[in-house]
């Protein structure tokens, strides 16, 4: 009997030999969310969308997907899922169409319903007049918009996505994100989407779960992470490098001195006035500045927050 | 059963479209035993000089070595597939569909079969061309062919096995060798009782392949000779009963899924 | 164009694929096995052709065949080096080497040369193996000097055949291309047994084949009996001067398309 739906864990770890990939992972995901996970290259993202998706059985915990155990129930959890992995797995010899008749022959779809199936998917992904050609000849954006196609061929509830704009160029990654919303928002699909990208995270999410060395570090909707840490910075560049002192001086008064950039100065503001205060402030002061910035905190402030360190600076030394 | 007949058939399906969408893999294992064929039913010809050779006729005798290595070509093909769609993540696609473990391996195998068949019409045609003649009659190409179609399986088998192993072509790809020398190391070009070198001709004897080539050749040039058909048989169905079942540890620890 | 030039082009890129080679020792591999199947398929296998009445060879069939699988271990052994450079190719190497090098036929004679040293452990090899099995060597120091020499030539006219290839096409999917008509040349020649004893088409075909005079020369030489050299030598640096033309011709065709 399936309990409720969507994706809830308890407790899942996978080792490998020495390796603790995840280390007790509990999440929660209703029907229609779209969910974030959201951390650095070989945290664990890939491993738990591994164990989701029945493709690796956890070393401990449960979890249920669909309603259906994962590992009990492994055949019902895939009939419910679609998923995207971080590779995008597709035959070279073979078209796109080919690709898609297959994935629903394998699915089980009558012949007349694989055709209407296909030519649907096709024309949703934007890949009707690319369906003939061979996968060789398809740019990264095209194999992931069939990549995503595949997935949604047998109309599943929910959708694993990993990494799934990982290369790819900005039009590509807008269109889809917006087949992405869309399917959570016109067609109640769940998205479990992992993510290194923090826009991605920040826009597409509706919760995000930031995960690093196999734990949940935080866990929430973009917008009450970002106030759990907190409070916009705003950094100042004088004019005249001799002003410096007079500028902390005045900035000063309006919340703690944060990092700033060389030559500035930069402080967090702690809700005694705002950006505009600011601004009157230092004219009152008769100080110049040659820029003037306002920092809203991000999910990258919410990571170093939490873990001590930069998601962005992850990346790059990756 | 329909549903897992069907997936066989869908999986073999992907299989041929793909090989017969790769240029070296039709060629290859169509020119290279043909050529061999022509080359050595010529070349050796002076071989049926020697006391006690079967017949007359050199390509009569050699004609089934080329089944045998157009199998292996079959094996190296569905083996190289596999592992480039364990390298590329495609079998965790497929691992996310309803298919069974079984059903994707005998799909592969499948897939490797209807090469080895389409090869197999081939050399007979080839062979028939040259002058080849059946003791057996027509009956007996047909049981050649499921013969030959056997060993495939056998041979694909293997190529599955490794690459599932191993997760490599080139792991796959590197393994030629050694299954060529299997097949060197047999009865392919003299009779076991015509083998001068002593080890050579004990070697040739423990190896299974010798039989598998002598089972086709009765067809050929001896008509039935149901102890050489019993043994080509009975072992090219025991070699695809091993390989087959190796396949499927192999396949069920690589494809760990709940 | 300077001979130093070139030489010294041809120097860099040799010791580079020797490099290679030492650092990817799984490398040796394929060239080394074949032949030594080969030579176990023929010499263990087919050793009783020599009991075919009017087969006149004194020194036995081990030397026989090993002649054979020495000569196309040598033309493979190009045709390896071939896959190295179709290889160059599709990863940008070659476009590197042909930016790089100011005297641009030493890249084929770099290749040339790596293709020898490679080809030359190959035949040590091989050779071992032979006289561990009893091979009777009838030829003094010179014969087999000379053999081996057409040895090193035939393996220069499978490194020119294949380079051609490879810089036409430059793809690995040209292998087949590459080595197809290698495997013909050298079988359509008296490989089990002597020419006299070929019937057929194939004895016509065999007589024009300059693989069939290579071979008869090496035969004679390890037996201690040379016969037809001159011919034989003869007939190599004919195939090398048209093969050298081929494969620079390749290389004006790969330049065109770097440029």
């Amino acid at each position: 009997m399936a309990s409720a739906p969507g994706i809830h864990a308890h407790g899942l770890v996978r080792e490998f030999k020495n390796v603790h990939a995840v280390q007790g992972i509990d999440l929660r995901v209703e029907p229609g969310e779209i969910y974030g996970f959201l951390g650095p290259n070989g945290a664990g993202k890939s491993t738990t969308v591994h164990m989701l998706t029945t493709l690796l059985p956890p070393t401990a915990g449960t979890a249920t997907v669909a309603g259906f155990d994962i590992v009990k129930e492994g055949p019902k959890v895939r009939g419910a899922i679609g998923a995207a992995l971080q590779e995008a797995a597709l035959d070279p010899y073979l078209t796109g169409r080919e690709h898609l008749r297959l994935q629903a022959s394998l699915h089980g779809l009558r012949r007349a319903e694989r055709e209407e199936r296909t030519a649907e998917l096709l024309h949703r992904v934007g890949l009707t007049l690319a369906a003939d050609r061979k996968i060789q000849t398809y740019s990264g954006g095209m194999k992931r918009r069939l990549d995503l196609a595949l997935a949604l061929v047998h109309k599943p509830r929910i959708l694993f996505l990993d990494e799934p704009t990982t290369g790819l160029d900005v039009q590509s990654r807008n269109a889809l994100w917006t087949e992405v919303g869309r399917l959570a928002k016109d067609e109640g699909v769940t998205v479990f989407l992992t993510t290194q990208y923090l826009e991605e995270a920040d826009v597409l999410a509706d919760r995000v779960g930031i995960i690093d060395h196999g734990r949940i570090v935080a866990e929430g909707t973009p917008t009450q992470l970002k106030a759990e840490i907190g409070r916009p910075t705003v950094e100042a560049t004088p004019r005249e490098s001799s002003q410096l002192t007079a500028v902390e001086e005045v900035l000063g008064r309006f919340g703690e001195f944060t990092q700033a950039s060389p030559g500035a100065v930069a402080v967090m503001l702690d809700g005694k006035g705002d950006l505009a205060d600011v601004v009157r402030a230092l004219d009152a002061a008769s100080l110049r500045v040659d820029d003037l910035r306002l920092h809203a905190p991000s999910l990258d402030d919410v990571f170093l927050a939490k873990t001590g360190r930069k998601l962005e600076g992850e990346e790059d030394s990756a | 059963m329909n549903l897992a007949l069907h997936d066989v058939g869908v999986i073999a399906w992907r299989s041929t479209r793909r090989n017969l969408r790769q240029p070296a893999v039709v060629f290859v294992p169509l020119a290279f035993p043909l050529i061999l064929m022509v080359v050595n039913s010529s070349g050796l010809r002076a071989a049926t000089h020697l006391p006690g050779f079967p017949t007359k006729s050199f390509i009569s005798f050699f004609l089934p070595f080329s089944f045998i290595q157009g199998g292996l070509f079959a094996a190296m093909t569905a083996g190289t597939d596999l592992a480039r769609d364990i390298d590329t993540g495609f079998l965790n696609r497929l691992a996310l569909t309803p298919l069974r473990g079984t059903g994707l391996l005998a799909g592969q195998i499948g897939g490797a079969m209807a090469q080895a068949l389409v090869q197999g019409i081939v050399y007979l045609a080839a062979g028939l061309a040259l002058g080849v003649h059946f003791k057996s009659g027509p009956a007996g190409m047909v049981v050649l062919v499921t013969l030959a179609l056997l060993v495939a399986a056998a041979w694909a088998s293997v190529g599955i096995w490794i690459a599932l192993r191993t997760g490599s072509g080139e792991a796959v790809q590197s393994q030629f060798p050694v299954l060529f020398f299997l097949l060197i190391i047999s009865s392919m070009n003299m009779p076991r009782n015509l083998i001068a070198v002593h080890w050579f001709r004990v070697a040739a004897t423990i190896n299974p392949v010798s039989y598998m080539i002598e089972g086709l050749r009765s067809l050929v040039i001896q008509g039935w000779n149901a102890q050489a058909l019993a043994l080509g048989f009975g072992i090219a169905i025991t070699a695809v009963a091993i390989a087959m079942t190796l396949a499927s540890f192999a396949l069920r620890q690589r494809m760990a899924r709940t | 164009m300077s001979r130093g030039g070139s030489w010294n082009v041809a120097l860099a890129l040799a010791w580079r694929q020797l490099t290679i080679l030492r650092k990817n020792p799984s490398l040796f591999l394929p060239p080394m096995l074949f032949p030594l199947i080969n030579f176990t398929a023929f010499a263990g296998g087919l050793s009783r052709l020599r009991q075919i009445p009017g087969f006149n060879y004194g020194s036995g069939y081990t030397a026989f065949v090993f002649v054979f699988v020495l000569l196309q271990s040598a033309a493979f052994g190009g045709v390896f080096t071939g896959f190295g450079i179709a290889r160059d190719f599709e990863r940008g190497f070659a476009r590197r080497l042909l930016l790089a090098s100011k005297h641009r036929s030493g890249i084929v004679w770099g290749y040339a040369l790596a293709s020898m040293a490679r080809w030359s452990m190959v035949a040590v090899t091989v050779t071992i193996v032979a006289l561990l099995v009893h091979m009777q060597i009838g030829g003094n120091g010179v014969d087999l000097f000379g053999m081996y020499a057409l040895a090193l030539l035939v393996n220069f006219c499978g490194l020119l055949w294949a380079c051609g290839i490879a810089m036409r096409f430059r793809s690995v999917q040209a292998g087949p291309l590459m080595q197809t008509p290698i495997f013909i040349v050298l079988f359509l020649a008296p490989v089990y047994v002597p020419l006299q004893l070929l019937h057929g088409w194939i004895k016509a075909v065999a007589k024009l084949n300059p693989v069939t005079y290579v071979l008869e020369a090496g035969r004679g030489f390890i037996s201690g009996s040379p016969v037809e050299v001159a011919l034989a030598f003869g007939l190599v640096a004919c195939v090398v001067t048209l093969l050298a033309t081929w494969a620079l011709t390749g290389l004006r065709s790969a330049e065109e398309t770097a440029a």
